[in-house]
This record gives structure tokens, C-alpha cells and sequence, in this order.
């Protein structure tokens, strides 16, 4: 129950805060009868009420994950923004042994054998992409390519 | 006749020995991907489509390769449903009903080969319908102006959403989602941008294979760690595969009429392949009444929604190709995949690239007969796929996304992006809010717009422009009633819960 009236909740100001931003789109002076504005304008009504809906109507909950399992999501969240950010300056082999590895060890805690498929993965797909497809991976940083 | 002209030219494109290989090459991928717990076809579809960008094939090649793919995945999704119980997308949930019962029974081997017929007469009876009925609705098409096409988009929408959620509120939400995404960036008609909260990275708008890739590969692996990857185990024996002629002959009839339903299913906008394997499954079901046995692991049971499944993906491609509105989530992302190679779907394909939808047919018919030829003698190979640990699976499959979406655009920025819908996927499922309307308002929001501002100009600016004309009528009568009925239908059409040891 409480979770669609949370999500509705969220909706509803999201939606709003879209419609405010649609109404402030510059429109230029090539103007057609409806306008940039009218589209957004409509579906954050639409969204809105359809959060009213499922607020005042909400269905049962979802069984939630308890508070560990939230901690490793986040924690998987946070080593998918780190690997994106990682990915230019390191190169593709360093940040993704680390990054599957522990994905790996989230999904089933084994230390050796996620270590196995960080390191197994990295460099099997670096071959395959690099040498097999041809894209353009650079494998290693600058700085350890000597 | 023209159809074998044309058919004649789609199969000069398609039988060059370097497209025949790709179409194997498909076919085995995308039956592999589909065996896999976690993948399917979509998500399967959308994490090959940026790598098939990059790696440069020309388009009728990616085409017939991701066609492949999208076929094989139909194909390989049946084999998780059988073995393990799971579903690899929804359409394949009706599979397990009888499939799984039927393995446990000691006839996997038999489950396996049953379907894989009903998946082929399912597939090659809709391919067949879809050459011989989507040249005459591009020619109807023809007829659709800005106003027909707004009001079929809306259609889209709202069967979409009456079928894919149990909650038409949520529904709604979920496509309000996707068109507000893809108002993001420059306006089209004004040059001006739009709600992009002064963001460089979102003046070109959010890419739609940023969001797929995220919400469906992405989404997946957050399930995976917070199920710590349980419930991927065989429970039953694959003993020696032989071929059950009896049961097949025993089915020949049921296999025909859930093609037929599932063929119409599929055709209709928004509605798609899970409607097809319901409607098939529960026609069988009544015409077999309470001695048919069905959900104790019969024959027909196994038939009836593999044949309507796979001729509603078919059946779907109607729509798709001819107007660009995909029929389900699948045809959403191979409508991705169209869009990426700059083909647009419509009327006009048919008539100004008729080398690119009679190659599509023709690889179509190959893909179909290289996959029952494949899945008969090799199905314990993709069996042996199963056993790959998800964790090393989901892994693989989250560093392929990253390295596809990052050799688009090579930005960090829709990575991050990538990593946002991903969260976005996983919180939507768990409250049961679908996420196959978020894609189509990606993809078609922007087009939805222009239909309604280009309708807009032509009258004038008159609201009743878009109720004026008989086929908008009937296409805004069919958009409220899909929305609508569910609501009450619901009741008498509850979808069944897959079954529990």
C-alpha cells in the first residue's frame, strides 16, 4: 500500500515540477498552433493525475529486499557509476576485472571464483571485442603502456 | 504474381552465402540468449544492436542478423521455460503451465522437441501471413494523415497498457514516462531546447538504446544480486532426445488454431506476443474442457501457447513494419534497431525499399527452418548453455552493455545515464509498473508530437480535425475501449500464476 502511495507521491511532484519547466520552453518566433509547450504540458497532466489515481488507489506492496541485500544494491550501483567513470582514463581491463568481480561476488559470495570470472572476463572480452569485432578499446592506461 | 516476384528478390538477398551465415550465426546466439536465465529476447535484442552498430555491417546484413537473433531468442526461451520453470520473457510464461509438468514427468526430451515444432508452424504459418497481408495494409497506410497517425500511436498506448499491467493507472504512468523522456533535447519544429535543465549531454535527448539497455539488462542484474542468482538450478533429467511423432500429429490441429489467434493477436498494436500465447492457451483449454488435463504437463498444452507465441511475434512485425507502431516489447527494440539503422517503418518502406522488407520475409523463412533444424538434433548443447553459473553470467552480460553503449558515443554521460534507467527498471517491476510502455514513448514520443503538431497546423489549430475522418474515429473508439476493458474483463481474463513445487 504505502509503496505506490510513496511512488505516487514522487510522481506527482516530478510531474509537476515537468510541467513547471514545460512552461518555461522558449517558443520562437517559427510558432505553429500547438507550440513546443502543449506536448509536455499534457503528459504531466496525464502523469499527475495517473499518480493521483495511484495514490488514492494503491495496490498491495511488493515484498522489499531487507535492509543487507539494499546495502549491496547500492553498493552495485555505486561500482556501475565508478566503472563508468573509470572506463576512459583506465583503459577497459583494470576497471572491468574489478567491477565484475564484484558483481560476481554479490551475485554468489565466493571469493575465488568470482576473482576467476572478474579476471576471466575482462580479458575474454577485451579479446573478443578488440580482435574478434574490431571495436576501438584502449585496453590499458597511458601511463602503464610504457 | 507479385508476391513471388517479390519473394524471388527478398531470397537474392538473403541467400548470399555471407547473409546465410550471419542468419546461422543468429539463429545459434539468439538461441543461446534466449536459453539463458535473465536474458531474453529483448534485453538479448538490445544489448547486440549497439555492438552491431559498431562493428559497421550494412543495414539488410544487421537486419537479417538481428531478425536471426530475435527468432533464435523466441526459440531458446521455451527450453528455460521447460527445465527450470522460469520464463525467459513474459509470452513464454504460458509455456511453463504444461511444459514444466511435462518435464518433471521424465519427457523433457519430448517437451522440448514438441515445442520447437509448434514454435516452427507457429513462426512460418505468421511469416506467411505477414506476407500475403502486410503489402495491403501499407497500402491503407497510405491513407493514414497526421490525425490517423495520433490517434493509432494512442492506440498503441492504451492496449499496451490494458494488457501489460494490471493496473491501468500504472500503465499510464509508464508511458507518461517515456513521452516525457523523449521531449527531452532540441525541438524538432522550433530548434529550441527543451527540458534539458541546461545539460550539454541532453541537448540531443536521452538515446533509446541508452534506455533499453538499461532498463532491461541493466535491471536485470540488481534482481539477480538481490536473489543472490538462486533458483537457476535444473531440477530434471535430459535423457536421450527423440522425436514424439504421435503427440505431434496429435496436436497438428491445435497448433493451426493458436497460430490463427496468436497471428491476430500479434497484429494488434500494443498487444502482442503474451496476449497471442494467452488467448492460445486458454482457447485449447476450453475446446479441451476439464478432461483435456490441461496444467498436468499434456501435449496440447505445450503446443497451443508456443505456436500462438511465435506467430504472434510474426503477426507483430505487421504493424511494425508497415506502420511503426510495435505490437510488443520485442518489435519495440527491433524497432530500435531500425530506427539505429536509419530505416523508418511505414507505408513507404514497402514501396521505396522493398529490397529491406522482402530480404527481412525471405531471412525470415531461413531463420525459422535453420532454427527447427538446429533445436531438434542440438538441443542438448543449448541445454548445456543452462548450466553457465549466473555468476559469471550477469557479470558478462552488464560489461557487454557498457562497452555497446560506450562505443556508440564513448561519453561517460550515457553511461551514467545507462546505470539511472537500470535503477529505474528495478524499482517499476518491483511495484509491478511495466516497463515495455517507457520504451515505446522513447521511441515514439517524438513522432506522436509531430503527428499532433502537424495535424494541428493543417487545421488550423481545430481540436475536431482529429476526430474527423472515419478511420480516426474508429481508432480513438479502439484506443478507449483497450484502456477500458481490461478494467472489467479482468475478472474473466486473470492471467494464471506460473506453478510452484
Amino acid at each position: 500500500m504505502n509503496s505506490d502511495r510513496i511512488f505516487g507521491l514522487v510522481g506527482l511532484v516530478t510531474a509537476l515540477a515537468y510541467i513547471a519547466s514545460a512552461t518555461q520552453i522558449q517558443t520562437s518566433f517559427l510558432a505553429d498552433p500547438v507550440g513546443p509547450k502543449a506536448f509536455p504540458i499534457i503528459i504531466g497532466t496525464v502523469a499527475a493525475i495517473s499518480c493521483l489515481v495511484l495514490m488514492f488507489r494503491p495496490d498491495p506492496d511488493p515484498e522489499w529486499p531487507d535492509a543487507r541485500t539494499w546495502g549491496g544494491l547500492a553498493l552495485a550501483v555505486v561500482v556501475l557509476v565508478a566503472y563508468a567513470y573509470a572506463l576512459k582514463p583506465l583503459g577497459f581491463l583494470l576497471p572491468t576485472m574489478v567491477a565484475s568481480g564484484i558483481l560476481s561476488y554479490q551475485i554468489s559470495p565466493n571469493a575465488r571464483a568470482s576473482a576467476l570470472a572478474g579476471v576471466s572476463l575482462s580479458i575474454g572480452l577485451f579479446v573478443l571485442f578488440k580482435f574478434a569485432l574490431g571495436l576501438s578499446l584502449v585496453g590499458l592506461p597511458r601511463f602503464l603502456q610504457g | 504474381m507479385e508476391i513471388f516476384a517479390n519473394l524471388a528478390t527478398g531470397f537474392g538477398i538473403a541467400l548470399s552465402p555471407f547473409t546465410l551465415m550471419l542468419a546461422i550465426v543468429g539463429c545459434f546466439l539468439g538461441t543461446i540468449i534466449g536459453a539463458l536465465p535473465g536474458l531474453g529476447p529483448s534485453n538479448g535484442v538490445a544489448i547486440l544492436i549497439p555492438i552491431t552498430f559498431t562493428v559497421g555491417l550494412d543495414a539488410t546484413s544487421a537486419l537479417v542478423l538481428m531478425t536471426a537473433v530475435y527468432y533464435g531468442a523466441m526459440y531458446g526461451g521455451r527450453i528455460s521455460s521447460i527445465l527450470l520453470n522460469i520464463p525467459g520473457d513474459e509470452p513464454a510464461l504460458m509455456t511453463t503451465l504444461d511444459g514444466y509438468p511435462m518435464a518433471k514427468a521424465g519427457r523433457a526430451g519430448d517437451a522440448l522437441v514438441l515445442s520447437g515444432v509448434a514454435s516452427f508452424v507457429g513462426a512460418f504459418l505468421a511469416t506467411i501471413g505477414l506476407m500475403l497481408l502486410a503489402p495491403m495494409l501499407a497500402r491503407v497506410a497510405f491513407l493514414f494523415g497526421p490525425a490517423e497517425y495520433f490517434a493509432l500511436y494512442l492506440l498503441a498506448f492504451c492496449t499496451l497498457g490494458g494488457m501489460a499491467s494490471n493496473n491501468q493507472a500504472k500503465s499510464a504512468i509508464a508511458a507518461c514516462i517515456g513521452l516525457a523522456i523523449a521531449m527531452i533535447g532540441v525541438d524538432n519544429s522550433s530548434g529550441m531546447p527543451r527540458l534539458t535543465g541546461g545539460n550539454m549531454h541532453l541537448m540531443d535527448g536521452v538515446d533509446f538504446l541508452v534506455a533499453i539497455v538499461g532498463l532491461f539488462a541493466i535491471a536485470e542484474v540488481f534482481f539477480f544480486i538481490e536473489s543472490h542468482g538462486k533458483g537457476s538450478a535444473i531440477g530434471v533429467i535430459l535423457d536421450k532426445v527423440t522425436i514424439p511423432w504421435a503427440d505431434i500429429k496429435d496436436t497438428k490441429w491445435t497448433m493451426l488454431r493458436s497460430s490463427g489467434i496468436g497471428f491476430v493477436a500479434g497484429i494488434l498494436p500494443g498487444a502482442g506476443a503474451s496476449l497471442g500465447s494467452f488467448l492460445a492457451y486458454m482457447s485449447e483449454k476450453s475446446i479441451a474442457g476439464e478432461k483435456g488435463g490441461f496444467g498436468t504437463g499434456v501435449a496440447k498444452g505445450i503446443a497451443a501457447p508456443e505456436a500462438g507465441n511465435n506467430a504472434a511475434a510474426g503477426g507483430a512485425l505487421v504493424p511494425m513494419l508497415t506502420l511503426g507502431v510495435p505490437g510488443s516489447g520485442t518489435t519495440a527494440v527491433l524497432l530500435a534497431l531500425l530506427m539505429t539503422l536509419n530505416i523508418t517503418p511505414g507505408p513507404t518502406l514497402f514501396t521505396e525499399r522493398p529490397e529491406v522488407v522482402w530480404g527481412l520475409i525471405a531471412s525470415l523463412l531461413i531463420a525459422n527452418v535453420v532454427l527447427l533444424l538446429m533445436n531438434v538434433p542440438m538441443v542438448k548443447i543449448f541445454v548445456r548453455v543452462l548450466q553457465v553459473p549466473s555468476w559469471i553470467l550477469l557479470p558478462g552480460v552488464t560489461m557487454i552493455s557498457f562497452v555497446g553503449i560506450y562505443s556508440l558515443s564513448g561519453s561517460y554521460f550515457d553511461l551514467l545515464l545507462m546505470v539511472g534507467f537500470g535503477v529505474l527498471g528495478y524499482i517499476l517491476r518491483k511495484l509491478d509498473i511495466p516497463t515495455v510502455p517507457v520504451i515505446l514513448g522513447i521511441l515514439l514520443g517524438g513522432n506522436m508530437e509531430n503527428a499532433l503538431r502537424r495535424a494541428m497546423v493543417l487545421s488550423d489549430g481545430e481540436m475536431s480535425y482529429l476526430f474527423s475522418t472515419p478511420i480516426s474515429i474508429g481508432l480513438w473508439i479502439a484506443a478507449i475501449a483497450g484502456f477500458v476493458a481490461p478494467m472489467f474483463l479482468r475478472n474473466v481474463l486473470r492471467k494464471p500464476q506460473a506453478i510452484t513445487d
